[in-house]
């Protein structure tokens, strides 16, 4: 726990005392690795689902190497009768393939004591990264059992194993495999044999990872949801009314434009696939200002090329979305794996004085409706709005219940054919003022980044500069946001704040200290700019201290809060960065020491 | 009530024309250029709100509001990428693209070469003076090699640039070389772009008067093209890398079909998007 942001990590992470019901294990988590070809993702996938079918909810994270095919990679379930925000501490069972390049995920699939660490007895010991925790391992002879039985894979054993092992009903593994299945029947037969071999085996193992029963699981997947977050952004922001998109691909933002490209062709809309980021941010400025609502999605090397044209859109009043799927950077940094390290940029990334909206999803669900309020909000505001997600929210895929529509969709004050006296950048009490859509006779205008008058003429003038600088400024500061601009939950005189997919863990963490009687406020942020001083205040309302959370190595959040915020007590940070995720023990620890360091001496002593 | 008794009102060159003043200096290739636009657009008689005029940065890209047309003035480089955004999320305006060989070759270069293959229908206008005019006299992509200048005192040493062909060899559709100083030769081929589907290029040589004086001689140089124009890329990319640079005219006119946006079958409500995700 540090004061001082920029001290390093603490070294290790302690554990606290789990809550008596952790021991009935109400979630299971469940790694099934090994090299490419091995089809760890597909049997992950159908394991997700088969939970799902069986009225369960969950998360798989992906995991894998940097190799572009054929590389080692990993499925990181966990399933529970609850909903799963976060991953655990602790993997209960890692399933490996074979154990190629799998100590790499050493870091990544934590075990303990009582995990079990299932191998095949003709691929060797499991590296010792994964057992010198003391995990029982078992071997056994996954390939010899697949060449059994004629067209059988490997990767089914392991869905047969990892689901029997976690307490999954036979009926939804074959359901999920059959789903799934575009083979002939021959091969479907023979992998469905291969499912109930290996779930008769993991009988023999014991049940020690087994989730506890939950209630009749028949009808409790009706109205759920699988989802990934890239998925559920592209969903949102056709829910808001998105109707153009340019698309670049990045890692890890490419699966959100990859689902919008046919979406967005059954709703009337269009995707092109621009030659480069400066490209697709300009595409659907000028789309927009067409009068379509437009977006692209990036990662940061890519939301670094489109900060100009941000400041365009700002200048021009030309409504944007710009989802950032952030990535571990600076530079190429580490394009496969999470980190929240774009926050400081998008907040305050562009040159001049340039107000714009910045929001972040608070989990995999809320990307629908986050993505779909930063659409409403940008064409209400007429400014550029980015969304900063991140790779882990992403690409992992979530079971979750229905997301609602939000309700909210582009709504853009736009001029009548003929306004009288029509100037494009009144200077209006809002701040917004009417845009004229190219098509609409007797109010024609020139959207220009150059400074300009109300009238859209170009300017150099102190008054006129000053005066759309006002105006710009002004419509952000005067909407109202609502009570969606953060969420606030508990109520203790302490507090935790945190954004994006962070958030999950910290849930985790402050119930699990709830539990102990501990009590911590949290505030979720999901509008990061504007800062609204005002409704902070309301939300600390008797808070002394507050502990800022989130994943990066500058304690960008931290450091912007206590610039925009007068927060109460010596604020605290607890960052890292990624791209490890933020463990929900790791993260009660740090707000347990931080709550000590703040005692007086005397008493601590 | 009978529409013929009052037949509209044909639109002239003058009503596409603002009434905000130039900055432009006096002689400046640019003014001529501006009054072809106009004079092509009452060729085709659209509607001045109909039509978009979107540009980048320079002397030539302050266009858009010299119009009476929706404009667009964005930043330096990306007025091919606005104008195709624009063209595509709105294929029923007409979005004529206008810039100088600064904007359109080096900092948009990139822009130039996929606007030509993507061939989205619109016209690209560039007003060619071989110099960065509003920074004060550097050389362009097209600037020759020997010329002095403060930022390269000596000249570049590099070569230049020939956008005709690189527009061709990209896949531009229709490629036309004008002169500012033949106002209705230009605006007869700007039309003739305008009609034309697919992405048409239009490379105007326009003088320089301030910083490249020299190209006040340019009249003395062009001629018109001496054959008709080709439908045959390669017959086309011989002639133009073979002529002396002042060749005027329509020199490549194909028919590639213009890019369209992809299709699919309509549903009935966003929410038929779900579908997919539900358990």
């Amino acid at each position: 726990m540090r004061a001082n942001p920029t001290a390093d990590p603490p070294a290790e992470v302690r554990s606290i005392p789990l809550p008596a019901e952790r021991r009935l294990r109400d979630s299971v988590s469940v790694a099934i690795a090994g090299s490419g070809g091995a089809g760890v993702m597909t049997a992950g996938t159908m394991l997700l689902d088969a939970a799902a079918r069986a009225g369960l909810y969950g998360l798989m994270v992906r995991t894998s190497g940097p190799q572009i095919r054929g590389g080692e990679a990993a499925a990181l379930l966990r399933l529970s009768h609850r909903p799963v925000q976060a991953l655990d501490d602790h993997f209960d069972l890692l399933l490996a393939m074979d154990w190629q390049n799998v100590h790499r995920f050493a870091d990544e699939i934590p075990l303990r004591a009582d995990s079990l660490v299932l191998g095949d007895s003709g691929e060797g010991d499991a590296p010792e990264a994964f057992t010198r925790g003391g995990a029982r391992q078992v071997a056994l002879p996954l390939k010899k059992m697949a060449k059994a039985i004629a067209g059988s894979w490997g990767n089914m054993l392991a869905l047969g194993l990892s689901g029997g092992l976690a307490g999954i009903p036979l009926a939804a593994l074959e359901d999920a495999l059959r789903a799934a299945w575009k083979r002939s029947a021959e091969s479907l037969a023979a992998n469905l044999q291969a499912l109930r071999k290996a779930y008769e085996e993991s009988a023999t193992l014991g049940d020690a990872i087994a989730l506890a029963p939950g209630p009749d699981s028949a009808t409790l997947a009706q109205g759920r949801w699988q989802i990934s977050g890239n998925e559920a952004a592209g969903l949102g922001a056709i829910r808001g009314g998105v109707r153009f998109v340019a698309a670049y691909p990045i890692t890890p933002a490419t699966e959100l434009l990859e689902w919008m490209a046919p979406a967005l062709a059954r709703v009337g809309g269009s995707l092109l696939q621009a030659e480069d980021e400066l490209a697709s941010v300009n595409m659907i400025i000028g789309a927009s200002y067409g009068g379509v609502p437009s977006l692209t999605a990036t990662s940061g090397p890519g939301l670094a090329l489109m900060t100009e044209a941000l400041g365009l859109a700002v200048t021009a009043e030309v409504p944007i979305v710009v989802v950032d799927v952030m990535r571990g950077g600076p530079s190429t940094g580490i394009p496969a794996k999470s980190e929240q390290s774009d926050l400081s940029f998008a907040v305050s990334g562009l040159h001049g004085d340039a107000p714009r909206l910045v929001l972040a999803p608070t989990s995999i669900a809320d990307c629908v409706a986050t993505t779909q309020w930063a659409v409403h909000l940008a064409e209400a505001l007429q400014t550029a709005a980015i969304v900063l997600s991140d790779q882990w929210m992403g690409q992992s895929r979530a079971i979750i219940d229905r997301p609602a529509d939000a309700g909210c969709v582009a709504a853009r004050l736009t001029a009548a054919a003929h306004s009288p006296d029509y100037k494009r950048y009144r200077d209006t009490a809002s701040g917004i003022s009417p845009m004229a859509i190219p098509g609409t006779p007797g109010i024609v205008y020139t959207a220009d980044g150059l400074e300009h008058t109300e009238a859209g003429i170009p300017s150099s003038q102190a008054r006129d500069h000053r005066l759309q600088l006002d105006k710009r400024e002004r419509k952000l500061l005067q909407y109202d946001y609502g009570a969606a601009w953060a969420d606030v939950e508990g109520d203790g005189d302490v507090a935790v704040i945190t954004f994006g997919s962070v958030s999950g863990s910290v849930r985790e963490a402050l119930a699990r200290l709830a539990s102990q009687g501990v009590a911590v406020r949290l505030v979720v942020l999901r509008l990061l700019a504007p800062a609204l001083p005002a409704r902070m205040d309301q939300a600390l309302a008797g808070v002394r201290r507050v502990l800022v959370i989130e994943q990066n190595h500058g304690a960008q959040l931290y450091r912007y809060l206590r610039s925009m915020y007068d927060l109460p007590g010596r604020p605290a940070s607890f960052h890292r960065p990624g791209p490890l995720p933020l463990r929900p023990a790791e993260l009660a620890t740090a707000i347990i020491d931080w709550q000590r360091a703040e005692q007086p001496v005397a008493e601590a002593a | 009530m009978n529409d013929l008794s009052s037949p509209p009102v044909a639109l002239t060159a003058a009503n596409y024309k603002s009434d905000y003043k130039p900055i432009w200096c006096p002689g400046c290739g640019d003014f001529t250029v501006l009054g072809a636009i106009t004079k092509a657009l009452a060729m085709l008689q659209l509607p001045p709100h109909e039509v978009a005029v979107v540009s980048g940065i320079g002397c030539s890209s302050r266009i858009p509001a010299y119009t009476t047309c929706y404009g667009f003035h964005g930043v330096h480089g990306r007025a091919l990428a606005a104008g195709t955004g624009l063209k595509v999320s709105r294929p029923d305006l007409t979005v004529l693209v206008t810039g100088g060989d600064g904007d359109g070759y080096s900092i948009g270069g990139n822009h130039f070469i996929h606007a030509c293959r993507r061939n989205v229908d619109l016209t690209y206008i560039v007003m060619d003076n071989h110099v960065y005019g509003m920074t004060k006299g550097q050389a362009s992509p097209t600037t020759e090699p020997d010329w002095d200048n403060k930022l390269s005192p000596g000249g570049t040493g590099v070569r230049s640039f020939h956008p005709l062909v690189i527009a061709l060899a990209a896949g531009a559709n229709f490629v036309a070389r004008a002169f500012s100083g033949d106002p209705n030769g230009t605006a007869e081929v700007i039309a003739q772009g305008m009609r034309h589907p697919g992405f048409s290029f239009i490379e105007i040589l326009s003088p320089c008067v301030t910083f490249r004086p020299e190209q006040r001689d340019w009249k003395q140089h062009v001629h018109p093209s001496p054959v008709a124009p080709t439908d045959d890329p390669a017959r086309a990319a011989r002639r133009i890398m073979t002529d002396d640079g002042f060749n005027l005219g329509v020199l490549y006119a194909g028919s590639r079909a213009p890019y369209a946006a992809k299709s699919a079958p309509a549903m009935r409500s966003v929410a038929d998007l779900e579908a997919e995700f539900a358990l």
